[in-house]
């Protein structure tokens, strides 16, 4: 690791101020950011720490929408928004181990955007808006291809708001490693329609499955994608699976997400 | 009752008392005055010619103390092969030069070609980055694969080897010929070609090492993660760098597991005390995870091709095996003996089969060194050997079960010589087979499979019916057959003044729990406490010439030298006590920690006697000599021959193509188990390497040799949710007939049974949902089941 310097603001304003500072990074849980620079990957000279701003920590409820400041742990998701919002609440339970839990977070993870992370898939499915230090984004924006966002320099992610949708799942298949997702699907049920957001799949990060959509709000059932082909022109293929295999793992978890969701 | 004491006692690991509460003390934990770190530059190219190693700037960067290449031990010696094989035509396998940093040609990524030693580990780092910007090396085309390997002789991984092949080896060169001929003839031949994936050790500690050099005296210390302090003590000191021994002590303290890895030396350790002596400060060096999936020594890595020879009624006729191994790009010191004569002697299996071949070609490719890894050859031949004889059994339609069983070799045929070489001195087949299966509930299998068909899940079991050799091995045998080194070993028994004893050991304990379980029978021998024992290892100033600890040979071997130098210990001891008594010699018998006069109640205790041996103000000086200590060498008569049956069962899922394993159940046969809940945390260690091996663990190296899984994020470790609950039974005992504690060794069963047990389930799953698949190389990951379900 290289030298850097750690500052640690309480607000929005003064971390916004701070971002805009020569070569500083914004840290959260540092799951992603410290290993990367333990590597000598990234060398920050400006640690701009995101975890004593409480205004972005927490989940709050209103009007059918969910909350998570982006300095919220993946933990704490997992516990409280068991209730309201079962299916983020069990994607969140499943992120890494509870170490990675009690410090990673859902600001880190949606910035960072790895195309095999779990929470871009929820916040797509569930056409969330993600809050920044300069304005709303929504998730159908917000995600720009692998390791990309809309995020600009020294604008960072604040809050995320979820619409809470009638039914949800999400079903992850672990890559047999790292345990993120080599495929993972959220589907999500709103009155207007059904949202099918696939990680882990593709080339060009979190995607939705246009046809699976339309297939699901006409019969919300796992039947309903049977005739459905995904196209795996643009999916990875790496060490832990073809192409092939994982677009037959967006059908398959999709089935088993509808299913679950119930 | 189950004993509480002694040998047979679960008696609790008393190491893991410290381990557990984070006082054990490992390499890396031990602070020196004036201590300096070693960092060390490693090829980011799998096979390049060294231009030139930018050293300049690194030298006058902050904190830099010294910095060593290739070039600095060109004239010392290489780390040495221990075995030399010969090939079949009678010539002796290429043993090229092992640098203690690679000259004139880097080999793998991670060949270390500079070391920078520095104040502080991040201006070591600095200086290394530093040097690797300013190093010009050509890259040459990289040999990764070895088929390739054999044949383009224009590209070379060591330029004198013309073929990049170190032998190829025969075995039995004799029996060839009927062993063809039981082919022609034979009325059913089932071939199968098969690839032993490579691993990586993956101890939980990564290697670490500390070089002193003491000016006042001239002498040197090494601390490092080995498995053999003596061994590596040799090496460094008459192969490497010719330090005189008795001017070098090796410390192996505390070491976090090595399953083989930390039985060799590795250049690092030359390194650290080449730097010591030059700086005359402490230099140390802790191994980052990557670097130790770069350097560490791999495991298997070969390409087979065997073929079985039956009758229509499954009655084996003949084995033949083709191998080609991996050795990567150095000979590693065990490399050579690993793919030969711990895997082809191997070939014959329990079984009464007449003809058996084996032919080893063993290459050198631009990948890091392969070497023993837990079963060491022995989980290639059971691998190569029981998924043959399930496809057989496939093919002919028959049972699996009934195919092993009437193949078995009987109790009344021991000692058996095989057609390998090896002479089985015992062991019950049956009766672990029939144990597992009992365990197993075979005959329940249906409903089980009917019940996973319900939730949507195909089932399979599969079988596997393992022997092995370890307890290694006879000094004259291995001597004949090509080792540079003998394999007895040794202890020594102090007994202290005050009645309680230091036993020091030649074995080293880097996890399996010597401490607890050699304490147990030295105290059940000696009729004390099992408190009253201390077990000391891993020091060469403080325990006799041992030979370390690998092979599953640290009972079998060492434990009996213990047993030896107790009945040395006895003996003297019954001398003092017939002088103290006033008692003939013989009328003296030792028992429950009393020397008593046979028929009489006048007796010593063991404590009364030790401290007469010390404070001989009533003892025989004319004829014995004060003190109580004794030391045995123990050189085994043969190798030991655990065996067993292990019995899987899997779920598949068609969709995802994910495998779980739900139920394992291991009939062994360790002959005679001293610490049962030893002997069972062996056993789930070594399945759960099995099973990694089998459903997880891939070394991928791309075509430039560029290792593709060397983090955790792309190389997967099992995990506890991966494997089953274990169900482990050691009750079919036939103790082994040439030691007297009639043990076997029971530290790799588990990974050398485990890997075809799997494999053969995944296929009769597939299988009942009517996919006909011949064969998934391991890992056997989803991805790979899918594909074969979806062709
Ligand atoms: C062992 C392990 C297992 C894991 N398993 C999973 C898994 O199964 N599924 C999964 O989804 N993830 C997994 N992760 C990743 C985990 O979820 C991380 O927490 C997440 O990717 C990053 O969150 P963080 O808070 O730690 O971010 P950090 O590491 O602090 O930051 C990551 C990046 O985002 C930037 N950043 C941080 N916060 C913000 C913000 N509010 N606005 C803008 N930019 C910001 C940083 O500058 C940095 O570039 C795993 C991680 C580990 C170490």
């Amino acid at each position: 690791m290289f030298d850097f310097e750690f500052v640690k603001p309480s607000s929005i304003v003064e971390a916004a101020r701070l971002l805009g500072g020569e070569g500083a990074q914004a840290l959260s849980g540092g799951q992603t950011l410290m290993p990367t620079m333990k590597q000598r990957l990234a060398a920050p000279s400006v640690l701009v720490s995101l975890t004593g701003i409480a205004e972005m920590k927490g989940l709050s409820v209103a009007a059918g929408t969910l909350t998570v400041g982006a300095a919220t742990p993946h933990a704490v998701v997992a516990a409280e928004a068991a209730r309201v919002f079962p299916a983020l609440a069990a994607l969140a339970g499943g992120i890494g181990d509870p170490a990675v839990r009690n410090r990673g977070t859902i600001g880190g993870s949606i910035a960072n955007n790895d195309p095999s992370a779990c929470y871009p898939a929820a916040v797509l499915a569930s056409g969330a808006t993600v809050v920044t230090s300069k304005r709303r984004i929504a998730a159908d924006d917000f995600f720009q291809g692998m390791f990309s966002t809309a995020l600009e320099e020294g604008e960072f992610v604040t809050s995320v708001a979820f619409p809470i949708p009638e039914k949800a799942a999400y079903v992850k298949f672990n890559q047999p490693a790292s345990r993120f997702a080599l495929t993972g699907v959220f589907v999500a049920k709103f009155a207007g329609g059904v949202r099918v957001a696939v990680t882990g799949a593709s080339n060009n990060g979190v995607f939705r499955w246009a046809e699976a959509e339309a297939a699901l709000a006409k019969s919300f059932t796992a039947d309903a994608l049977q005739g459905l082909g995904v196209d795996d022109s643009d999916m990875i293929t790496d060490l832990h699976g073809t192409a092939a295999y994982r677009a037959n793992l967006v059908k398959v978890l999709t089935g088993r997400a509808v299913s679950a969701a119930g | 009752m189950p004993k509480d004491y002694g040998i047979g006692a679960s008696s609790k690991r008393r190491e893991d008392v410290r381990f557990l509460t984070g006082r054990g003390v490992y390499t890396d934990d031990m602070a020196l005055h004036g201590q300096t770190y070693a960092v060390f530059v490693r090829s980011t190219v799998a096979h390049g010619r060294i231009r030139s190693v930018g050293t300049e700037a690194a030298s006058k960067m902050p904190g830099v103390l010294a910095i060593f290449t290739g070039e600095d031990f060109k004239d010392v010696g290489g780390n040495p092969a221990g075995w030399l094989i010969n090939s079949r035509d009678g010539t002796p396998m290429h043993e090229p030069k092992r640098p203690v940093l690679a000259h004139g040609k880097v080999r793998h990524v991670g060949d270390a070609y500079a070391a920078v030693i520095a104040e502080t580990y991040q201006q070591a780092k600095d200086a290394a980055q530093q040097i690797s910007d300013d190093t010009d090396i050509e890259e040459l085309p990289a040999i990764v694969d070895m088929r390739a390997a054999l044949a383009d002789s224009s590209n070379r991984v060591h330029d004198e080897i013309p073929d990049n092949q170190c032998y190829d080896w025969g075995w039995i060169e004799d029996n060839r010929a009927a062993v063809d001929a039981a082919f022609k003839s034979a009325p059913h031949v089932t071939t199968l070609e098969l690839v032993n994936n490579r691993l990586v050790p993956n101890a939980m500690e990564p290697r670490a090492s500390i070089g002193e050099y003491f000016p006042g005296t001239g002498d040197y210390k090494l601390t490092t993660t080995s498995q053999n302090p003596h061994l590596t003590r040799l090496l460094v000191a008459a192969f490497v760098l010719g330090i005189p021994e008795n001017k070098l002590t090796v410390v192996a303290p505390d070491v976090g597991g090595g399953f083989g890895s930390k039985i060799y030396h590795y250049g690092e350790e030359a390194l650290v005390l080449a730097a010591a002596k030059k700086l005359a400060r402490p230099v140390r060096w802790t191994a980052e995870r990557s670097e130790s999936f770069l350097s560490d020594a791999h495991g298997r890595d070969h390409v087979t091709k065997i073929e079985l020879a039956c009758d229509k009624e499954g009655n084996f006729l003949a084995f033949r095996t083709e191998t080609m191994a991996n050795v990567g790009a150095y000979l590693s010191n065990f490399a050579t003996v690993t793919p030969t004569f711990l895997h082809g002697t191997l070939m014959a299996g329990p079984y009464k089969v007449p003809h058996v071949y084996v032919n080893v070609k063993t290459v050198f490719t631009n990948t890091a060194p392969v070497d023993a890894y837990r079963g060491a050859g022995r989980p290639e031949a059971t691998y190569s050997l029981e998924r043959v004889i399930d496809k057989m059994c496939r093919e002919l339609g028959l049972d699996p079960f009934e195919v092993r069983r009437k193949n078995f070799l009987t109790t009344d045929m021991f000692p058996y010589t095989t057609p390998v070489g090896l002479v089985y001195d015992t062991g019950n087949y049956h009766a672990t087979l029939d144990k597992a299966m009992e365990m197993a509930d075979v005959a329940g299998f249906a409903k089980r499979r009917a019940d996973s068909a319900a939730r949507g899940k195909l089932r399979g079991m599969g079988l596997s019916t393992w022997i092995e050799a370890c307890g290694i091995a006879p000094s004259n045998l291995v001597g004949i057959l090509g080792a540079r080194v003998g394999l007895y070993d040794a202890a020594t028994v102090r007994v202290n003044a005050t009645g309680n004893i230091s036993v020091m050991v030649g074995a080293h304990s880097h996890g399996q729990g010597h401490e607890t379980v050699f304490a147990q029978i030295a105290a059940e021998k000696l009729g004390i406490p099992e408190s009253s024992v201390e077990i000391v290892h891993g020091d060469t100033s403080k325990i006799p010439f041992g030979m370390g600890s690998y092979g599953s040979r640290s009972l079998a071997v060492c434990g009996v030298a213990m047993t030896k130098a107790i009945d040395k210990i006895v003996a003297k001891g019954k001398k003092i006590a017939a002088h103290m008594l006033e008692a003939a010699e013989g009328d003296i018998t030792f028992e429950d920690g009393k020397f008593s006069v046979a028929g009489t109640d006048k007796a010593k205790t063991f404590g009364e006697i030790a401290f007469s041996a010390y404070v001989p103000h009533n003892y025989p000086l004319e004829t014995l000599e004060p003190g109580l200590e004794e030391t045995a060498f123990y050189d085994p008569a043969n190798f030991t021959y655990p065996a067993g049956a292990y019995i899987c069962e899997v779920e598949v899922d068609e969709g995802t193509g994910k495998v779980d394993v739900v139920a394992f159940h291991c009939a062994d046969d360790f002959g005679n188990v001293m610490n049962p809940m030893i002997v069972e945390g062996q056993v789930h260690g070594g399945v759960g390497q099995g099973i990694g091996q089998a459903l997880l663990e891939s070394t991928t190296y791309d075509e430039n040799g560029q290792l593709l899984t060397g983090s955790y994020m792309d190389y997967a470790m099992p995990r506890a949710g991966d494997v089953p609950f274990y169900n482990v039974d050691y009750s079919c005992q036939t103790a082994c007939t040439h030691n007297v504690l009639g043990v076997k060794g029971c530290g790799e069963a588990g990974a050398i049974g485990s890997p075809p047990a799997v494999v053969n389930a995944v296929l009769d799953a597939l299988h009942s949902g009517g996919h006909k698949i011949a064969h998934i190389d391991m890992p056997v990951s989803p991805g790979r089941v899918w594909q074969a379900i979806n062709g």
